[in-house]
């Protein structure tokens, strides 16, 4: 950790088809975000396979201390790539998972893990992938906007991906990406944190809210939905509170984000 | 003060870390002095590259000390011994202030002056002296200031940093008599070295901690800002360093690029005020300087985690402080919330093995595992695996424990729920239906989900998932 965890690492040139492992909380939470991930790949040239078979990455109970729960779950997900293209996850948490923590988890068992290290090498998170594998470049159809980023910390401290994050948003022209207080630190979510310990979670994610609404952003971005979840749902229970009709943060994952503004249809 | 702390861990520990979240006055001293010490420490070290080599080179230093420790800690006592400096050794906190006790009996010691030390308030050194009739006072301010207010430390390098100028101000005109009130930050640091400096002349014992220990040549290094820790360890006629055991470091050379991690990480300095190196008692003709220096080398569970390959890394630490002031939970409750001598990050990681996973474990999950401790830490501790682990521990069941105390924080509601977990993500069948349903009762979803819900809204199913959008788009 502490240098771009993407540094030194060897990108494919551009593949002709990839996987997508849109994470649980996408299929069931955000499909949108998936959809527009396909539709951002698809509009680069690359045919985008989703495997019915996945489910979760196994990262709830790995990071809750069930390490045998996680394997059952995550060696199901270890088997539904059998063709040698890169996977794409657009979440830095779950991509962290599968590239840096199966090694650990099946680190006892040597078929596994040489599965994992294997499946390992082809994962790549969703920015990551459009910044050194795709060379992502698309014109900004929208007027002038302010957004606030927020970088997961698996993302930003495992997978390098703040900057990918920001390399792809500074490419719009129209969008200027404000610089919220204390923005490298955690938004209190942490999986199973904020439900074991909802008030520090909820001291923490406040902070977030407030830092990012001190700023002149009109939304959120970022690429990974737990996060959002957390902190758009703060900020909507704020509303709530203080008896406000219309949202006050809004959040956008960075893939629906970067669809609308490149697109001139759905402008 | 001292005392006897009977844990129901899970409980106590959410209503201690529920008290400081609600307290907003102190929340804002938290989030104000972590500002300041990330600020400092990030000055100290402007590129990224030369930090990187630096923590390579910390990390390697400690992790091959901790390789070799045995036959360091023989070689230490040996060049110890020959310099005249008398090495003791104790497994418990219990023994650690036993042979402290036997040596001010012997010295007919009344009082005995404290140089900052963790490990004595680990041990609860002032406690036990005083259960033995010997008054032990503390002599650093921080360390003073929370003596006075009858408080423990809340962070490992600034005892302190809990308290307000105006608190401290409003400590000393109660406590310390003659002093008036003055919120004068100069002024108050004067008043207390005028009531702490009066003491060292009569101290018959002076005890200090050890940051390093120099196997090659028998030294004790003090890394310290106030000279309070050179007048502990020269002006009484005993001195006694108590210290972990892990603390050994093969050459002296090894010594300068710790130190050097350690001030710029801890508190943002390029080297402290005072630096002591202490290989041996005074010596014929020398002017000052105690005629008897005793080391004790405490493991109170330390052995524990050495011989665990994960666990073992939790020793490298050197206290330096800046997993806490850099982790988002302990800017919120503080270190009194932990319950352990060692807050924060380390702390999690470290207290299992001196008070039992059992008592403790909740800290492990006290956790967001964002990583911020793991990119500050000097020695490269990686602080969310070991936390991970100790989930996994204090979960285990009994046949695959391996720590004290593994198991405690087992719940069968747990269980149950991880069980059901289990089934849904890897019985593809089973998740195809159960996620199906929820979407297709995303307009039934409960408004209150527990925990999620205590400070956000509720999560609501898309009416269609991913993979139902997919099968929509196929022709």
């Amino acid at each position: 950790m502490g240098l771009d965890k993407t540094q030194g690492r060897v990108y494919p040139p551009k593949p002709r088809d990839v996987y997508l492992y849109a994470t649980c909380l996408v299929d069931q939470f955000a499909p949108e975000a998936g959809m527009d991930t396909i539709l951002l790949l698809e509009r680069e040239g690359i045919r985008v396979h989703y495997p019915e078979s996945q489910t979760c990455c196994g990262q709830p109970a790995y990071s809750s201390g069930y390490p045998d729960e996680a394997r059952a779950v995550a060696s199901r997900q270890l088997t539904i790539f059998p063709e040698p293209w890169p996977v794409v996850v657009p979440s830095g948490s779950c991509a962290a998972m599968m590239r840096h923590h199966y090694p650990q988890l099946f680190a006892a068992d040597p078929l596994l893990l040489a599965r994992s290290q294997a499946l390992a090498e082809r994962i790549f998170e969703l920015t990551e992938f459009l910044v050194h594998v795709v060379n992502f470049k698309q014109p900004d159809y929208g007027s002038d906007c302010t957004i606030a980023l927020h970088t997961s910390c698996h993302a930003r401290r495992e997978m390098g991906s703040h900057e990918t994050s920001v390399a792809l948003l500074d490419s719009l022209a129209q969008v200027t990406v404000v610089q919220q207080a204390r923005i490298e630190e955690c938004c209190g979510f942490g999986g199973t944190f904020a439900m074991r310990y909802p008030e520090i979670s909820e001291a923490i994610v406040s902070d977030k809210v407030a830092a990012i609404q001190a700023t002149s952003a009109e939304r959120v971005v970022s690429a990974d939905c737990g996060c959002l979840f957390n902190i758009t749902g703060r900020a909507a229970r704020l509303d709530e509170i203080a008896q406000l009709d219309t949202p006050s943060l809004a959040g956008e994952h960075i893939a629906s984000f970067l669809l609308r503004r490149t697109s001139k249809a759905t402008l | 003060m001292s005392q006897v702390i009977h844990f129901h861990p899970d409980a106590d520990f959410k209503a201690r870390s529920l008290a400081a979240v609600q307290d907003p006055g102190q929340r804002k001293n938290f989030r104000g002095a972590m500002d300041f010490l990330q600020d400092k420490r990030r000055v100290q070290f402007p590129d990224q590259l030369e930090l990187e080599g630096l923590r390579d080179i910390g990390s390697a230093i400690r992790r091959n000390s901790l390789a070799r420790l045995p036959e360091l800690l023989v070689q230490l006592e040996t060049r110890m011994t020959a310099n005249g400096i008398q090495v003791h050794w104790a497994a418990t906190a219990d023994e650690a202030n036993a042979i402290a006790i036997e040596i001010a009996r012997r010295v007919n010691a009344r009082t005995i002056a404290k140089g900052k030390s963790m490990v004595s308030e680990e041990i609860e050194f002032n406690h036990a002296m005083k259960a033995a009739g010997i008054e032990a006072f503390e002599t650093d301010m921080g360390e003073y200031i929370v003596e006075l207010a009858g408080e423990k430390p809340s962070h490992i390098i600034m005892p302190a940093i809990h308290k307000t100028k105006q608190a401290i101000a409003a400590l000393f005109a109660e406590k310390i008599p003659g002093v008036a009130y003055t919120e004068d930050v100069d002024e108050l640091i004067k008043i207390g070295r005028q009531a702490l400096r009066r003491k060292f002349a009569d101290a018959d014992i002076g005890l200090s901690g050890a940051n390093f220990l120099v196997a090659e040549t028998g030294t004790i290094c003090l890394v310290e800002n106030e000279g309070n820790g050179r007048l502990c360890t020269t002006v009484p006629r005993v001195h006694i360093a108590v210290t972990g055991i892990e603390k050994v470091l093969e050459k002296l050379e090894h010594v300068l690029p710790l130190y050097s991690l350690l001030t710029r990480s801890a508190t943002g300095q390029s080297i402290t005020t005072y630096f002591n190196l202490i290989s041996r008692p005074r010596q014929p003709g020398e002017k000052d300087g105690p005629e008897e220096v005793h080391l004790i080398l405490l493991d109170n569970g330390r052995s524990q985690a050495y011989a665990d390959e994960q666990l073992r890394a939790t020793l490298q630490c050197i206290r330096c402080g800046a997993c806490m002031n850099h982790c988002p939970v302990y800017a919120r409750i503080g270190g009194h919330a932990y319950g352990t001598t060692y807050p924060g990050p380390i702390g999690a990681i470290v207290s299992p093995h001196m008070m039992g996973l059992d008592a403790t474990y909740p800290l492990a999950f006290a956790s967001t595992l964002c990583g911020a401790c793991v990119e500050v830490c000097p020695v490269k501790i990686p602080i969310t695996d070991i936390l991970v682990r100790l989930r996994n521990e204090a979960q285990a069941r009994p046949e695959t424990a391996s720590l004290r105390g593994s198991g405690a924080g087992r719940s069968k509601l747990a269980s149950a729920f991880w069980a059901g977990w289990t089934l849904v993500y890897s019985r593809l069948k089973v998740y195809r239906l159960t996620s199906w349903l929820l979407s297709r009762g995303h307009a039934l979803s409960p408004i209150e989900q527990g925990a999620w819900t205590y400070s956000r809204t509720a999560l609501k199913p898309a009416p269609k998932r991913l993979r139902d959008l997919l099968k929509d788009r196929k022709p």
